[in-house]
């Protein structure tokens, strides 16, 4: 028989092999499923992997990875930081949608002054809005000791409620003829985060989101208070010996992360989306997290994630609509990706060997 | 690398063989706000995919994406099925009014319809259903159904198509029973059951034995079940499993007619821009079978009712009519024009409460 046996420490070829593991994996339990279903699984994998980045369409797909992954790169950056410390926010899909609204309620203040600053003031009211409601978990911790799992999960509904009051209040378009939602900020030029390049979409928020991938490596290698973050999250005892302060470390966690979320969320508005909308958030705050574990806490690593959480969103819709399959075999498609991986982690840290023959 | 450049051109002969063969058949996309199995509002318009393959056969393929939130995924669904050659889409929300135009934009061969929208461009037309037609039948029902005279009412959400029907539902019920009252409670969702169940305890606590609902789940059925004497009607979909207590009739949503229609139009090449709200007379909104928990009268009251609205004889919006305030609105033998009802958003008089901004 196979037994475990821990790993005096973490195997480094494993880290770096568990993804690519957890990948095939999916792959394989991913065709069978799709078999079962009556789908050829290699025309359905490759649809889902190939088509989006090789097909003959691929020259509008490839842009479209951009948009839909920077939102999960950018907020997966900020969430990684605490996860690291282990400080965890699991609210980030509330912090979007107070920037976007934030964001957005500025634009519309403005409505239809035309001037350079516009955009700039968004993406600070953005990224304010994100931070302040990131605020109230940290600061409820730091002063009474509440969990911010929960108060942090449990205000994601708040900002829900807050998001359809808006849609059908203060920033409801007065031309929409009663209907929902605010006006759309593509048609408003000083707020639109239109894309640099026309048709690249290489919008503000792919930008940030690079910037913040190189921001977060850097703090990480070379700042003392990345070594704080890394050492909080190993070694806690260790880290109060370094005098490493944890009430500033959980509002610095806390605070990045949610003012990335809150900027995410402002670009999303102000671009590919366009509107504030009851409806507006689509997941990508709980999607994240997924993306943040699947690429090891690691900046380069969680580029890497969002772009293949990226790909298999395109790779699913093109699925469906070209083979058919249904959309609830995508999404555990998804979620075997994670499944995959937390099963296979176990790698990393333990060495799998033959059980020793017991002594009678 | 040779394998990839190999493997490439492999997938770009195979992508242009599937085009060629696609050439002479239309195809036709649709794409759903939920799942094709919520038994209400996507379900039916698949119903309505369905019936475009059962009447063209061959000639047309169809393809769909379900689950598809409103916004820039949206826009990605519509423009890959353009891509791939679909002729004719239907984007199946309100929400995907924005990205259907976008899109639209960008690829002027191809027709689209936008279900529920305000916004047609040369090619996009919008389509609806005048539900109001099927609220006053049900209204007329509710009114004679109810013992306690309060009648509960699940709104999804305070936009004109849905105070249209809260309206409708009240002015019928009122007249045939004028002690009658209307509780409301917004939801907030289209389609939540642990919502909806919640909004239907809280209508039946407060007295309701009739439930009226904008919702497209069953849980509201399913409350009324457990409560025992409490009615209700199916939305969007027949919602049959409930009848004949406490679902004692329904509004259905049927898109076939007019998706088959449209989609002929395309092969016929006769497609232009239109702005299309049918209700009971052209079999856009059915009225499912009325159950025999309704006293034979009262039902015959209700098929006549709908058989006045569907040869067009009598408006369910007729005069005299007051608002909410008071003042006048409709006088005596006025109809509503079609502009006030697409934007309506005020109660009638006698409704309590106000619409919430």
């Amino acid at each position: 028989m196979l037994r475990l046996e821990k790993r005096p420490q973490p195997s480094q070829a494993w880290t770096y092999a568990t993804p690519l593991l957890a990948v095939i994996l999916t792959m394989l339990a991913g065709g069978a499923l799709f078999a079962f279903l009556g789908k050829d699984p290699l025309e359905a994998i490759r649809t889902i992997f190939w088509d989006p980045l090789f097909s003959e369409f691929a020259f509008y797909y490839r842009p479209q990875l951009l948009v839909k992954g920077a939102p999960l790169v950018l907020i997966a950056i900020g969430l990684s930081l605490g996860f690291r410390a282990g400080i965890w926010n699991i609210g980030a899909e509330g912090q979007y949608i107070m920037g976007a609204i934030c964001g957005a309620g500025v634009a519309l203040a403005f409505y239809p002054l035309e001037a350079w600053w516009i955009f700039p003031l968004m993406v600070v009211a953005g990224a304010f809005g994100g931070l302040i409601w990131a605020m109230i978990p940290a600061v409820l911790k730091v002063r009474f000791g509440t969990n911010e799992i929960l108060v942090s999960l449990m205000l994601v509904y708040v900002a829900e409620q807050f998001l359809a009051s808006m849609s059908l209040g203060l920033l409801k378009n007065p031309q929409g003829y009663g209907f929902p939602g605010s006006r759309n900020l593509q048609q408003y030029d000083s707020a639109h985060n239109a894309d640099l390049i026309d048709g690249s979409g290489m919008h503000w928020g792919v930008v940030a989101a690079l910037i913040a991938v190189i921001f977060a490596y850097i703090l990480l290698k070379r700042h003392l208070l990345g070594f704080h973050i890394r050492l909080t999250g190993e070694a806690p005892r260790a880290a109060r010996f370094a005098g490493v302060n944890p009430s500033r470390l959980i509002l610095f966690c806390l605070g990045t992360s949610g003012a990335l979320a809150g900027l995410a969320g402002l670009f999303e508005v102000a671009g590919p989306s366009g509107q504030i909308t009851i409806d507006f958030n689509v997941g990508y705050g709980f999607t994240a997290i997924i993306v943040a574990f699947l690429g090891r806490l690691h900046p380069v690593g969680i580029l890497m994630a969002g772009a293949l959480m990226a790909l298999t969103y395109i790779g699913g819709d093109i699925a469906q609509s070209k083979m058919g399959l249904p959309s609830a075999a995508i999404q555990l498609f998804q979620g075997m990706l994670l499944f995959f991986l937390l099963a296979v982690d176990v790698l990393t840290n333990f060495r799998i060997k033959p059980a020793k023959k017991e002594v009678a | 690398m040779k394998l990839t450049k190999l493997l490439s051109t492999a997938a770009m002969a195979l992508g242009l063989a599937t085009a060629a063969m696609a050439e002479d058949k239309t195809k036709v996309g649709f794409v759903y706000v939920g799942p094709v199995g919520d038994g209400g509002w996507t379900y039916e318009h698949n119903q309505g995919r369905l019936a475009v393959e059962k009447e063209f056969g061959d000639k047309v393929e169809t393809v769909y994406v379900e689950n598809v939130p409103e916004g820039p995924d949206a826009e990605r669904v519509m423009t890959q099925m353009a891509l791939e050659g679909a002729d004719l889409i239907f984007t199946t929300s309100f929400g995907y009014m924005d990205p259907t135009l976008n899109v639209a934009k960008k690829f002027p061969n191809v027709k689209f319809e936008h279900a529920t929208g305000y916004k047609t461009a040369d090619n996009v037309s919008v389509y609806s259903a005048r539900f109001y037609e099927g609220r006053a039948v049900q209204g007329t029902i509710a009114g004679h159904m109810t013992k306690s005279n309060i009648i509960g009412y699940i709104g999804s959400y305070p936009i004109p198509e849905v105070i249209r029907g809260i309206n409708s539902a009240y002015i019928h019920a009122k007249k045939v029973n004028p002690d009658v009252q209307f509780k409301i409670v917004w939801a907030y969702t289209w389609f939540d059951p642990a919502k909806e169940a919640d909004a239907a305890k809280v209508l039946i606590e407060q007295g309701a034995d009739v439930i009226l609902q904008h919702t497209d789940s069953t849980a509201p059925q399913a409350a009324a079940q457990a409560a025992g004497n409490v009615y209700t009607f199916g939305q969007a979909s027949d919602m049959g499993e409930y009848a004949p207590m406490p679902r004692i009739s329904s509004i259905i949503d049927n898109w076939g007619p007019y998706y088959v229609e449209r989609t002929k139009a395309v092969m016929d090449g006769t497609w232009s821009t239109v702005s299309t709200w049918d209700g009971i007379g052209k079999g856009m909104v059915g009225i499912g079978e009325i159950s025999d928990a309704v006293p034979a009268d009262v039902k015959a009251e209700a098929l006549a009712l709908k058989d006045a609205i569907a040869s067009g004889s009598y408006h369910p919006f007729t005069g005299p009519l007051n608002k909410q305030d008071g003042s006048v609105w409709l006088k005596e033998g006025e109809t509503a024009d079609d502009g006030t009802l697409a934007g309506m958003n005020f109660y009638v008089e006698g409704i309590e409460g106000t619409i919430p901004q």
